[in-house]
């Protein structure tokens, strides 16, 4: 019995092989296109980052952030965490990095926040992406890193991939979550006055949720950087490249410094996406 | 004219529609559809007219289908069998029936609504919300604000247009609903124990202050409540229901001299008669009162006379021979001059004078009231006597 169990082994992983190899064959200009968008999108984005002097960049990065916060505290933070990191060396990797989680989370948003709103719209989509969401967020990173390499190449879209893959259930989720809770009364109170659909949609359901969404976005955007070092092993610029190259030197000094880099950019990104608190507002 | 008709309406909550329609048909109740088809009844076979400009009250204990028929009026619910009548643009259209374009045009123009938890949208100011409905229109944001700023000052909240709503009281809150309500200037308004979530002093005062501006701007208004008093205070007409029926549907006098059954009794049981019943329920009417040629007997020994012309209307008074003067009261509230009633002999008042403002013009003048009707004609007399029968008769039910 238990022989004959082993020598009939289900093929499931030349299946997969074959099917990645038949989207190769012929779905080659697809990937190739969403290759050359992707690439385009982050390529500028770091180019334009990369342009500006970086004391400047990082005095209009103390300037934002203080109008929006109005915190000193916040503001003293940012300036020394990323002073320190120019010191280090690593800025020009903390902008690649920063290019990098900004364009994931963009498209995470984008393809994730209409799907969280349908899939709120619809209950049975709902219960069937909900498994795929599962999936997504347990499934070793590296099992869907060798497909994705194979179809975008080496770089930084095979990175950007990976990253959306495991980010993109947090905005699904909880623009679904923000959409789904809006009490009743408030629809019938826009569908007594005549809300048609879409105005249901602008000005009841997605102001309603927004605070959730933009609870989603934010974490979108810290599981975007914890996916920065599996990024780097498909080849994708950042702060992720010298963590690999440290472990594969052995070199505990550049490790350790490049590890600080990221955490600190974490900390900074943590600080400047919560919502700032609303004045005089309960709920 | 009517400005909303249900004509003969079932409303049913549940997926075997059909089946329950039959069990309606057959006159089941409530329960025993619930237990055959798991459907809920929320209405069966209502059938109610509401006049242009006035205030009808919709009673009945919880869960007796108040607000569901409330909610066809606007097809927040949907209605399984019969037609839902609104008055739109100057024809009656079938609310149930029509397309999603004119449905929403009625939504726009025709009516609005004021809901029991007051429905305010938390994340906008006191003045986007009472803008709300003119946006969803696509009024243009000049006039919005013209209109807006006009409304708030209706109902007294200028001051905080710029506040978030949960800045508010729940009495502010609900003048914000309001204020919503009448911005897109409907006349229809639908509005379900808007009153019910206050305290019974700011209840009271926005009960006054609705009353205050239907007097101004006279829209139809249908009004949910359990509140017998608030019922009493704000209804033209008051429908009382039960299990999804309506049991009895008329003025508030109407009801509580006549209740259609044991349930309508029990309930106007407890309401206080004086602001309800008028003259006509206590009168002594004119046609059974002696007559000796053109004049009326008023009295028991046959000396006090009052003279009628040849339409019936009182013109003079004869007191054992000596010339007596008439006073004139009023309206409902029976208003009359001072100086006329001391001199007076004889006050004339309306047919339709309270019960409650007869027994103060009594107590005041200590004169005999002759009732005359729209016309003028004599109508009946309402002396001690007949109040004090009338509310005997009352209070032994
Ligand atoms: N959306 C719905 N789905 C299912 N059943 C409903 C729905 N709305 C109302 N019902 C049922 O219809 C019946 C009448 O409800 P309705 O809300 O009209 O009562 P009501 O007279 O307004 O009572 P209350 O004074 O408590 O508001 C109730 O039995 C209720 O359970
Ligand atoms: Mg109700």
């Amino acid at each position: 019995m238990y022989d004959w169990l082993t020598e009939h082994k289900i093929p499931l992983g030349i299946w997969l092989r074959d099917f990645v190899d038949l989207l190769t064959t012929h779905g080659q200009s697809v990937f190739d296109f969403i290759s050359l968008v992707l690439g385009g999108l982050i390529g500028g984005f770091t180019a334009a980052l990369l342009w500006v002097p970086p004391l400047l960049l990082i005095a209009i990065f103390a300037l934002v952030a203080w109008l929006v916060h109005r915190s000193v505290g916040l503001v003293v933070f940012i300036l020394g965490a990323l002073l320190l990191v120019t010191n280090l060396g690593y800025w020009q990797a903390t902008m690649e990095t920063l290019s990098l989680v900004f364009c994931a989370t963009f498209v995470c948003v984008v393809v994730g926040v209409p799907i969280g709103i349908a899939a709120a719209h619809r209950p049975w989509l709902y219960t069937g992406i909900r498994p795929i969401l599962d999936l997504m967020q347990t499934i070793p990173t590296f099992v869907y890193l060798i497909p994705t390499l194979v179809l975008f190449g080496l770089g930084a879209v095979p990175g950007l991939i990976s990253t959306v893959i495991f980010s993109i259930p947090a905005p699904i989720r909880l623009t679904h979550l923000g959409i789904s809770s809006v009490p009743p009364a408030l629809y019938e109170a826009g569908k007594a006055f005549g809300a048609t659909k879409t105005q249901l949609l602008f000005k009841v359901e997605l102001p309603h949720a927004l605070p959730t969404i933009m609870a989603g976005i934010t974490q979108c955007i810290m599981l975007s950087l914890s996916m920065v070092v599996i990024a780097a092993l498909v080849g994708a610029d950042g702060l992720g490249k010298p963590v690999v190259r440290a472990l594969n030197s052995v070199n505990i000094a550049m490790g350790f410094e490049a590890g600080l880099a990221i955490v600190v950019l974490a900390i900074v990104l943590d600080r400047v996406c919560k919502r700032p608190e609303r004045r005089s507002r309960k709920g | 004219m009517s400005a909303v008709e249900f004509r003969n309406i079932d409303i049913v909550f549940g997926a075997d529609q059909k089946g329950a329609l039959r069990l309606i048909d057959e006159g089941r109740t409530r329960d025993e559809i619930l237990k055959a088809t798991g459907a809920v009844l929320g209405a069966a076979g209502v059938s109610l007219s509401i006049e242009r400009g006035e205030i009808c009250v919709l009673m009945g204990l919880s869960g007796s289908g108040k607000s569901t028929i409330l909610r066809a009026i606007n097809r927040l619910n949907e209605v399984a069998r019969g037609a839902v009548l609104v008055e739109h643009k100057g024809a009656m259209i079938d609310v149930a029936r029509c397309d999603e374009a004119t449905l929403r045009d009625i939504r726009m123009n025709t009516v609005s609504m004021v809901f029991q938890q007051f429905g305010l949208l938390p994340w906008r100011t006191v003045r986007d919300n009472v803008g709300f409905g003119l946006e969803l229109r696509g009024t243009p944001a000049a006039e919005r604000r013209r209109i807006v700023d006009e409304k708030l000052a209706m109902v007294g909240l200028t001051n905080w247009a710029e506040k978030y709503t949960n800045e508010l009281s729940g009495g502010m809150q609900q003048r914000v609903g309001l204020a919503r309500a009448f911005a897109t200037d409907a006349d229809i308004l639908l509005m379900d124990e808007p009153f019910s979530a206050l305290d019974p002093l700011i209840r009271d005062k926005l009960q006054d202050e609705l009353l205050d501006l239907q007097r101004r701007i006279h829209k139809t208004i249908v009004f949910v409540s359990h509140d017998l008093d608030e019922a009493l205070k704000l209804g033209n007409k008051i429908a009382i229901m039960e299990g999804g029926r309506i049991v009895q549907a008329g003025t508030a006098e109407d009801i509580l001299l006549r209740p259609a059954n044991a349930y309508v009794a029990e309930f106007v049981k407890h309401m206080n008669p004086l602001n309800v019943l008028r003259g006509t329920a206590v009168m002594r009417p004119a046609a059974s009162l002696p007559r000796q040629g053109d004049q009326v007997v008023l009295d028991k020994s046959g000396r006090v006379k009052v003279t009628v012309d040849a339409q019936g209307r009182p013109i003079a008074l004869d007191l054992d021979g000596r010339v007596g003067r008439l006073a004139t009261a009023d309206g409902e509230a029976g208003r009359i001059d001072d100086r006329l009633a001391f001199e007076a002999d004889c006050i004339v008042a309306p047919v339709d004078l309270k019960l409650r403002a007869a027994i103060e013009l009594k107590r005041h003048t200590d004169l005999p009231i002759l009732l005359v009707d729209n016309l003028g004609c004599l109508a009946g007399l309402c002396d001690d006597d007949e109040i004090y029968r009338g509310l005997l008769r009352r209070l032994d039910g």
